[in-house]
């Protein structure tokens, strides 16, 4: 096991930068998840720490030795592929056995690493078998297990989850994270889910446009989220935004939509008077007004979900989402009065996306 | 008799229907194939033309064998002997062939000859093929294109500065001359079908491997070339049978009858001035394309897969 640093690191293809300095620093034992859009640079990041993709500028390093020049097979780390790689000429045990043979272990010892491997994968029945005769879930189990048998440094996977359906990839990251308990080996993980990255991160990187966004634990980044698009991205449904200004008369602050509509922010909101900045609020945060001080909406849609409810309506001009525990059966067209909870909502910046 | 009648038509429509189509539900899934289930027309859109390409491909080998087992008495005699039958078989043909004329030799010449000749190929083509389509050096598209050009270059140009050089070299009339000059279109030829092979099977499949340790010598051993088989399979089938077929090189290269291959051997000695030994000359290509024709018929399966391009996961 080992940190894994990451200093200023570019990477250009041919004249076009496609990741412009990137700091993170991930200390021995970490499970951190890259997660952004599509083309943000998460999985290029990834293949430059494994070592397939040369490192154009800055540094990394794996422990105390810098890897920026150490091919892939010298810096001890293992990697699991979105479409899992296993070799299809080998069979499950050969396929877990292959690095090991390479690296000339013992037949004893590989037996024996193997065995252990599947069996915490629960593969024991499989070894005899071709990647073509299991189900997706085996296959990105020998994924797995060829990882595990390794004993590395650090487990790179690159977006592992994304080839298997709904119900197999809940599963599967609740048994990758129980693994990451066991082995406690530094994980680094790249997903374009947000709730992959929630549920399974110690830390999380969002990335976007080739620079990191924020780096923070998962409720760091749901409480406190740095921008625009960190808030955005990290919640679902994703969170509501009303463009806006300050204003602040007779001592309160407040924020005025384009169309009029008052908005609830805290008291404490450091901006100037008329400062034009944009509204977030979560859709788990907004709750049904009772009485005065409600803001007037109008429903289009409602989803029932049975564990909760989701209502789209028109608020402040803004297409806006809110999410009820209760039941209720609104009628499109009719109109409600919600409120924003004041201690949730957040402020930011119209032109830097910056929170306030 | 009445019933007799009624039971008959009804046997006869029942198997009218079981030709037809009868229920379009019960017949088996993938309906855009039901035209190939009634029996009257598979017969005329899949027997009938398998038919002909049977009898098209079979026919110059049923020839060669009829020729080769008639006597020359018999051949020159339309009159009295149907041209499409023996009525006298004998073995004098293939006496003459392998034991009046060097004929056992050219064999073992072209089969040595088109083996090594082969394998030479196969061994560079797998180098090549995997550089370019593998190692991306600067200029791997353009080296690619470079080699594709020169198979385009017709062997009847290539021959005379050919010549030169295995004259100079003091090749000629050695197998080598052969063994040398026939990768220059192999090469080429394996290296584009390889090349195409290798970018089916996933890039990810190396760069596992790649961080699972191996080197890229390894890498193509263990990965790809075993991944590779049928591929190499079609590649090897050609590459020998375009070497068993040569012509225009084995004819400049070699004059000593020891050193002849098959399809220069039986045109040169069996052919005197304007006398054709008929019998003898259909009995060397008789036993010149049978170990060809056994040879596809082993490794069709492979063949096709290949060259349908199967990837597998």
């Amino acid at each position: 096991m080992a940190s894994v640093g990451i200093h200023d690191v570019r990477k250009s293809f041919g004249s076009v930068e496609v990741i412009h300095g990137v700091d993170i620093s991930i200390s021995d034992g970490e499970f951190v998840v890259l997660v952004g859009p599509s083309g943000c640079g998460k999985s290029t990041l990834l293949r430059m720490i494994a070592g397939l993709e040369q490192i154009t500028g800055g540094e990394i390093s794996i422990g105390e030795r810098v890897v920026n020049l150490v091919p892939p097979k010298e810096r001890d780390i293992a990697m699991v592929f979105q479409n899992y790689a296993l070799y299809p000429h080998m069979t499950v045990q050969d396929n877990m056995a292959f690095s090991l043979k390479l690296a000339k272990a013992e037949s004893a010892e590989i037996e024996r690493r193997v065995k252990e491997a599947a069996e915490i994968l629960g593969l024991g029945a499989y070894l005899e078998r071709y990647p073509r005769q299991l189900s997706g879930g085996q296959r990105q189990r020998v994924a797995m297990g060829r990882a595990i048998v390794r004993d590395p440094q650090v487990f790179l996977f690159d977006e592992p989850l994304s080839n298997l359906d709904a119900k197999l990839r809940v599963q599967m990251r609740t048994e990758i994270k129980a693994l990451h308990q066991r082995l406690t080996t530094t994980s680094v993980y790249v997903t374009h889910d947000q709730i992959e990255a929630m549920t399974m991160a110690d830390r999380i990187v969002v990335m976007h446009d080739g620079i990191v966004e924020q780096i923070g634990s998962p409720l760091e980044l749901y409480d406190h989220p740095a921008n625009m698009f960190v808030a955005g991205f990290i919640g679902s449904p994703a969170m509501n935004f009303i463009e806006g200004r300050v204003a602040r008369d007779a001592g309160e602050t407040r924020i005025v939509s384009a169309d009029g509509v008052r908005l609830p922010v805290p008291q404490t909101l450091q901006a100037a008077d008329g400062h034009k900045v944009v509204y977030g609020v979560r859709p788990e945060h907004i709750e049904l007004a009772n009485g005065a001080g409600g803001v007037p909406a109008e429903v289009s849609v409602i989803e029932p979900t049975g564990a909760y409810t989701l209502a789209f309506v028109k608020m402040a001009d803004a297409e806006v989402c809110a999410m009820f525990d209760e039941r209720h059966a609104f009628r499109p067209g009719e109109t409600i009065s919600l409120a924003p909870r004041t201690d949730l909502v957040h402020v930011f910046d119209a032109e830097t996306g910056r929170r306030l | 008799m009445a019933i007799d009648e009624e039971e008959r038509l009804t046997r006869a429509s029942a198997r009218f229907w079981k030709w037809g189509r009868q229920n379009p539900k019960s017949e088996p899934e993938g309906a855009s194939t039901d035209y190939l289930i009634s029996m009257p027309r598979k017969v005329v859109t899949v027997y009938i033309p398998l038919l002909i390409f049977l009898f098209v491909l079979l026919f110059p080998f049923y020839w060669m064998t009829i020729t080769t087992l008639k006597s020359n008495e018999e051949l020159y005699d339309y009159e009295n002997y149907s041209p499409f039958w023996v009525a006298k078989p004998t073995l004098d043909n293939i006496y003459k062939l392998f034991f009046e004329t060097s004929y056992p030799l050219w064999l073992w010449n072209t089969m040595l000859v088109s083996v090594v000749a082969t394998f030479l190929s196969l061994v560079c083509a797998v180098c090549a093929a995997y550089a370019i389509e593998r190692l991306r050096f600067k200029g791997a598209r353009l080296t690619g294109m470079a080699i594709f050009l020169a198979y385009l270059v017709p062997p009847s140009i290539l021959f005379i500065p050919l010549a030169l050089i295995v004259f100079n070299y003091g090749l000629f009339d050695t197998p080598f001359a052969l063994i040398l000059t026939y990768p220059t279109f192999l090469i080429p030829f394996c290296t584009w079908l390889l090349m195409g092979y290798f970018r089916s099977i996933p890039y990810e499949l190396e760069e596992c491997a790649l961080i699972d340790g191996a080197s890229r010598f390894q890498i193509l051993v263990k990965i790809l070339l075993p991944l590779s088989i049928p591929g190499l399979i079609s590649a090897g089938i050609f590459a020998f049978t375009l070497s068993w077929n040569e012509f225009i090189y084995a004819l400049t290269f070699i004059s000593s009858s020891e050193n002849k291959t098959v399809p220069v051997g039986v045109i040169t000695e069996l052919v005197e001035g304007d006398v054709y030994h008929w019998g003898s000359l259909m009995a060397g290509a008789l036993m010149g394309s049978l170990p060809v024709a056994i040879l596809y018929s082993f490794f069709v399966e492979h063949y096709v897969s290949s060259m349908t391009g199967a990837v597998k996961e």
